[in-house]
């Protein structure tokens, strides 16, 4: 337990850390895209952007903007030496082939069995907008959610039912928030680390049947 | 002689678009977005239209711009709102747009299905989510899959870098993305390229879509969307 809650940034020098060395990885817009900022180049991880390449370098800044060289956010990027172009279609062949090891991703909830929630709203007014998210989920060997543990309100997004509408069923392997990390497995969700909130008050907080530190 | 054409301007590129068309629209974001295709296609005035891309235009050109021109009858797309699709948006909430949301996945993959001959194919996204409801459901091997069918173009409207002159083409970087599928699930194959070089110049190794799937290149000048404010 460390003194206070990680911020986004700790965060995702956390999940950089975790990701084995010459990983193949996709990384989600939104917070999940500043673990790039924290991978370390002799570590050998391999960005792959669903809309077509391998070795995904960092964002572009002044002279290196090229329109036709974007992330999956759209933002202009850069590519590193050994990077690869390809059409959509291979894109998420490899995705949904299963040859990505990693995918990292954001979350409005996840339920104790692995359930991930994260493309929509629900609400009557809310355009609904999928992408590749229900690809990544279910192609990616490894499925991390980079998220708050608790809504602005307070509420636990780790639950043991999703009320927002599913983008994939048991396809989380393990969680990324800024009081704990927790890992999915067969038996139920467990704690594997906590930051700034022990064991015992994460679990009154978060009420959730067969969650285990 | 080869079968592909060359037309001196977009409009003559895509003359005989009918009304009621199926149009594939290359593009991720602004990145391989034909945009002169599409504006010779407001000029010609093919109304309608189903399209298909990935998203559902930006600010107020290329596929934006269609849609603001009321061209537009539905849009099968995976990621429509994005911050800058206001015209789509506007046309969505007032219910003069239909949208069929397609994982984007599933949306390659059922175009690539088209262009290959396959009649259908079982595929694991959406299982379990929303996506999935009235879709038939297999079981192989112990895990579950939805049946997904083709997506069949009249037209596709797509932007590479480089053709020659039999029609084979090269892209750039990420503005390839679904331009290779789309050339080949439709039944006419527009793109609009920076250059044209003459047979042989092209490394046939390099070449990603093969001629024999392009009815028509343009040349059209590059043109920096960047410098025109799209962003």
């Amino acid at each position: 337990m460390t003194t206070g809650p990680l911020t986004m940034d700790e965060l995702a020098a956390l999940v950089a850390r975790d990701i084995p060395p010459g990983s193949y990885v996709n990384l989600g817009i939104g917070h999940p895209t500043k673990v790039a900022d924290h991978l370390l180049p002799e570590a050998g991880v391999v960005l792959h952007t669903e809309n077509g390449m391998l070795g995904m370098g960092p964002t572009a800044a002044g002279e290196e903007v090229d329109p036709d060289l974007t992330n999956a956010g759209k933002v202009p990027v850069t590519e590193l030496p050994g990077a690869a172009y390809f059409d959509h279609a291979s894109s998420f062949a490899m995705m949904r082939g299963g040859h990505l090891d990693v995918c990292v991703l954001g979350a409005y909830q996840v339920s104790a069995g692995g359930d991930l929630a994260n493309w929509h709203t629900g609400g009557a007014d809310d355009i609904p907008a999928v992408g590749g998210a229900m690809d990544l989920a279910i192609g990616a060997r490894l499925v991390f959610v980079m998220m708050a543990l608790f809504t602005r309100g307070g509420a636990p997004k780790l639950v043991s039912r999703c009320t927002y509408p599913l983008t994939g069923v048991g396809c989380v392997s393990r969680v990324y928030t800024d009081y704990a990390v927790i890992d999915i497995t067969p038996e139920g969700p467990r704690i594997s680390r906590t930051f700034g909130m022990s064991v015992a008050e994460l679990s009154e907080r978060l009420a959730l049947p067969g969650l285990a530190g | 002689m080869s079968r592909t054409q060359f037309p001196s301007s977009a409009l003559d590129a895509v003359a005989g678009t009918p009304d009621g068309a199926t149009v594939l629209v290359g593009g991720f974001g602004l990145a391989g977005m034909p945009f002169e295709l599409l504006d010779a296609l407001i000029e010609q005035g093919a109304r309608d239209l189903t399209i298909v891309s990935n998203n559902a235009g930006n600010g107020d050109v290329g596929l934006a711009a269609l849609l603001a021109a009321g061209r537009v009858r539905k849009v099968i797309c995976s990621f429509p709102r994005q911050v800058d699709s206001y015209i789509f948006d506007e046309l969505y909430r007032a219910g003069k747009i239909e949208l069929e949301l397609v994982p984007q996945g599933n949306l390659a993959e059922r175009m690539r299905a088209a262009g290959a001959g396959i009649g259908g194919f079982y595929c694991p996204t959406a299982v379990g989510t929303p996506l999935a409801e009235g879709k038939e459901t297999r079981v192989i091997d112990g895990r579950t899959y939805l049946l997904e069918y083709p997506i069949h173009g009249d037209v596709a409207l797509i932007s590479a870098w480089r053709a020659d002159e039999v029609g084979n083409l090269v892209y750039r970087k990420t503005a390839r993305n679904f331009g290779p599928v789309m050339a080949t699930a439709a039944r006419t194959v527009i793109a609009q390229v920076a250059e044209v070089v003459p047979v042989g110049s092209l490394d046939p190794e390099a070449v990603v879509t093969p001629g024999i799937y392009v009815d028509r290149v343009v040349r059209v000048d590059a043109r920096s969307f960047l410098a025109q404010g799209a962003r």
